[in-house]
């Protein structure tokens, strides 16, 4: 098992701007801290979730590591070299080997551009388009790729003329078309009807194995996640809370918050359990995060002053399964738990 | 007799090209107290039935056909003066998609809520009106404080309790809450469909909840229509209705939705694309995208029939069984 992506420690604060008399009043100097200390990794060929609610920073954690923004903090390994201190050498073929697909495929795509252009540019960009046969045979293979048959038919057409679903397959073929081997998925379905979202995620994911493509999938569908990935991580407030397996995850959450995430997911399933509301008020502003664990000002099960001052680590429960929570302070501690 | 009974309703919008038929012979039946959910897709026509209840549909939207009967009056034939003075917002009242957005931003909360009273109630007197908006506030759990807050000091999930309160000011009998859960992070949506539910107890409300999400309406209401191309294609009791789908639509679109609870499965989805609404498909809409239809399917609309005790499906395929 190779791991494609790791992350260790990452930061990302931005700073908040004053105003000219605020700035007179205050010396310090305040941060968004959107990532505050986030490690995780993505295995070769794997789709690995990050969870959250808006807020949460998995948008801001997707766009460091396609190098769109640099880091306050930490690294980033992609196949061992960090990213961070690339050489403009490097990122150019670090450029080619990530890909990004973006949430709303209503703005990511160029309205006066046609479907063929938009599949092309990349490939132009990066000084990969060969001569303009060799461009459009690879450019109608993306299309054959994400099931725009015939391509003939798409390629001269703009994406005013397409579908919502349509639309994100050509962000897909745009990202698989430069052959990457790590994608960054940032919610790609959450702006498409449910009857469509399954053919996208199927074309997707089909994908992954013809050309051996690992995924980062951000989004906020906790349920959507747990049926297309094999390992995730939740976030809250620039933190990852808990994170591993899925069916561990979903089957015996641990942290309160996963908890009350999982309790909260409504389902179309009329016997099951209602949801239940087990958390009060909304996520907090990161610009001044709650102190120890920052999750203890909505916390249901706060155990005391331990929550408030100390901060939780990430700590191992069981086989791929890490907790930050006071209530798990180490795996021997929860089998003595459970006994 | 039914709180609300729609027969036959026909919507139309003209636009340069035709007509978009956005709703075509709809009927239903909502009881006092009760909560109807109705479900579709984008562009199925699930807003535009909201738009016509209340008579306020966008230029070029127009009703032209069937009846909505309310109480003793047909919505269909009263004019503005007196759907204004009777009607809105004192019988049925609105929470509008993208709650965010719908609050003016440069007036105070309170300001807004007591407009709506005055507005429609003209011998209430300001400080009336003022005291019921804070009673309606602690009723969506905003404290009393924040009342004379403006939108921007709120935060996504208290504009949606906001507008709910906002929309019971005049002490309506059906509600109709459009999308009252999209762009809400999941806890907080939780929170405002608890808040939905309690609220109709406690004022035996009737509902009409809109939604794209199937997992809302189990959550929330006791009765369920499924949309297809401006048409009712199935209607029942939830449970009904979600255990035993009849419809290939309704089967489709509910297999559709990831359970969290349920063993991870297969996706699935429905193949192909709604119709074009300016020239719909002849017979039943969904035959296109159909995978059990056969050929009258195309020639012949099927009615709505009864297959169980309160569920009723148009499909052909109820016959063969």
């Amino acid at each position: 098992m190779k791991e494609i992506i790791k992350v260790y420690d990452l930061k990302k604060w931005f700073p908040v701007r004053l105003g000219f008399f605020e700035s007179l009043l205050t010396r310090k100097h305040l941060f968004v801290r959107a990532v505050d200390g986030i490690e995780f990794d993505v295995v070769q060929g794997e789709i690995f979730a990050l969870v959250g609610e808006s807020g949460s920073g998995k948008t801001t954690t997707g766009r460091l590591l396609m190098k769109l923004i640099e880091p306050t903090g930490g690294k980033i390994l992609f196949e061992g070299k960090d990213v961070t201190k690339m050489t403009a050498e490097d990122t150019k073929i670090f450029r080619r080997k990530v890909q990004i697909i973006f949430q709303d495929p209503y703005e990511s795509l160029n309205p006066r551009m046609t479907i063929f252009n938009i599949i092309a540019e990349p490939l132009r960009v990066l000084g990969l388009a060969g001569d303009e046969r060799g461009l459009s045979e690879r450019v109608f293979n993306a299309l054959e790729d994400v099931r725009l048959i015939p391509p003939d038919e798409f390629l001269p057409r703009y994406p005013h003329e397409l579908s919502g679903g349509q639309r994100q397959r050509v962000a897909t073929g745009r990202a698989l078309v430069l052959n990457p081997e790590f994608i960054v998925a940032d919610e790609p379905v959450s702006m498409l009807d449910a009857s469509i979202r399954a053919e996208v995620l199927n074309i997707m994911f089909e994908l992954r194995k013809k050309y051996d493509v690992s995924f980062l999938y951000i989004t906020h569908d906790i349920a959507l996640a747990r049926h297309i990935c094999e390992r995730m991580a939740v976030m809250y407030l620039g933190k990852i809370m808990e994170k591993g397996d899925v069916e561990k995850i979903v089957n015996e959450p641990l942290h309160p918050y996963t908890r009350a995430l999982m309790a909260a997911v409504p389902s179309p399933d009329p016997e099951a359990k209602r949801i239940e509301v087990t958390l009060k008020g909304e996520i907090p502003s990161p610009i001044n995060p709650p102190s120890g664990c920052r999750f203890h000002t909505r916390c249901p099960e706060y155990i005391g002053d331990v929550c408030r001052k100390q901060e939780p680590q990430l700590t191992k429960v069981g086989e791929n399964h890490f907790v930050a929570c006071h209530l798990y302070p180490s795996a021997n501690d929860l089998k003595l738990r459970k006994s | 007799m039914a709180l609300l009974d729609v027969q036959n309703l026909v919507t139309y919008y003209k636009i340069l090209r035709g007509y978009v038929k956005a709703v075509e012979n709809v009927s239903f039946s909502i009881e006092k107290g009760e909560s109807l959910g109705l479900a579709g897709e984008s562009g199925c026509g699930k807003t535009t039935i909201a738009l016509s209840l209340l008579r306020i549909l966008p230029p070029g939207g127009q009703i032209v056909g069937g009846r909505i009967l309310f109480e003793n009056f047909d919505l269909t034939k009263l004019d503005e003066y007196e759907l204004r003075e009777k009607i809105r917002w004192k019988r049925i009242a609105i929470v509008f998609q993208g709650a965010m957005n719908a609050l003016n931003p440069v007036y105070r909360v309170i300001d807004q809520i007591t407009e709506a009273i005055t507005t429609h109630e003209p011998d209430v007197s300001k400080d009336e009106a003022q005291e019921r908006a804070g009673k309606l506030f602690e009723l969506v759990g905003i404290e009393s404080s924040r009342v004379s807050s403006y939108p921007h000091e709120f935060s996504g999930g208290m504009r949606q309790r906001a507008m709910i309160a906002m929309a019971l000011a005049c002490n309506p009998k059906l509600l109709i809450a459009d999308e009252p859960g999209t762009a809400l992070d999941v806890i907080v949506q939780a929170q405002v469909l608890k808040l939905l539910k309690e609220i109709k107890q406690k004022l035996g409300l009737a509902m009409i909840l809109i939604t794209h999400d199937l997992s809302i309406i189990t959550e929330t209401c006791e009765r369920s229509a499924i949309m297809y191309a401006g048409k009712i294609v199935e209607i029942g009791d939830v449970y009904s209705l979600f255990k035993e789908p009849m419809h290939p639509y309704t089967q489709g679109l509910i297999s559709a939705f990831p359970d969290v609870k349920a063993p991870r499965q297969e996706m699935i989805w429905i193949p192909g694309l709604p119709p074009d609404l300016l020239s719909p498909p002849t017979g039943c809409r969904f035959h296109p995208r159909c995978n059990y239809a056969m050929p009258i399917c195309k020639k012949k609309e099927p009615p709505l029939t009864e297959i169980r005790k309160d569920h009723y499906t148009a499909c052909y395929l109820i016959h063969q069984k």
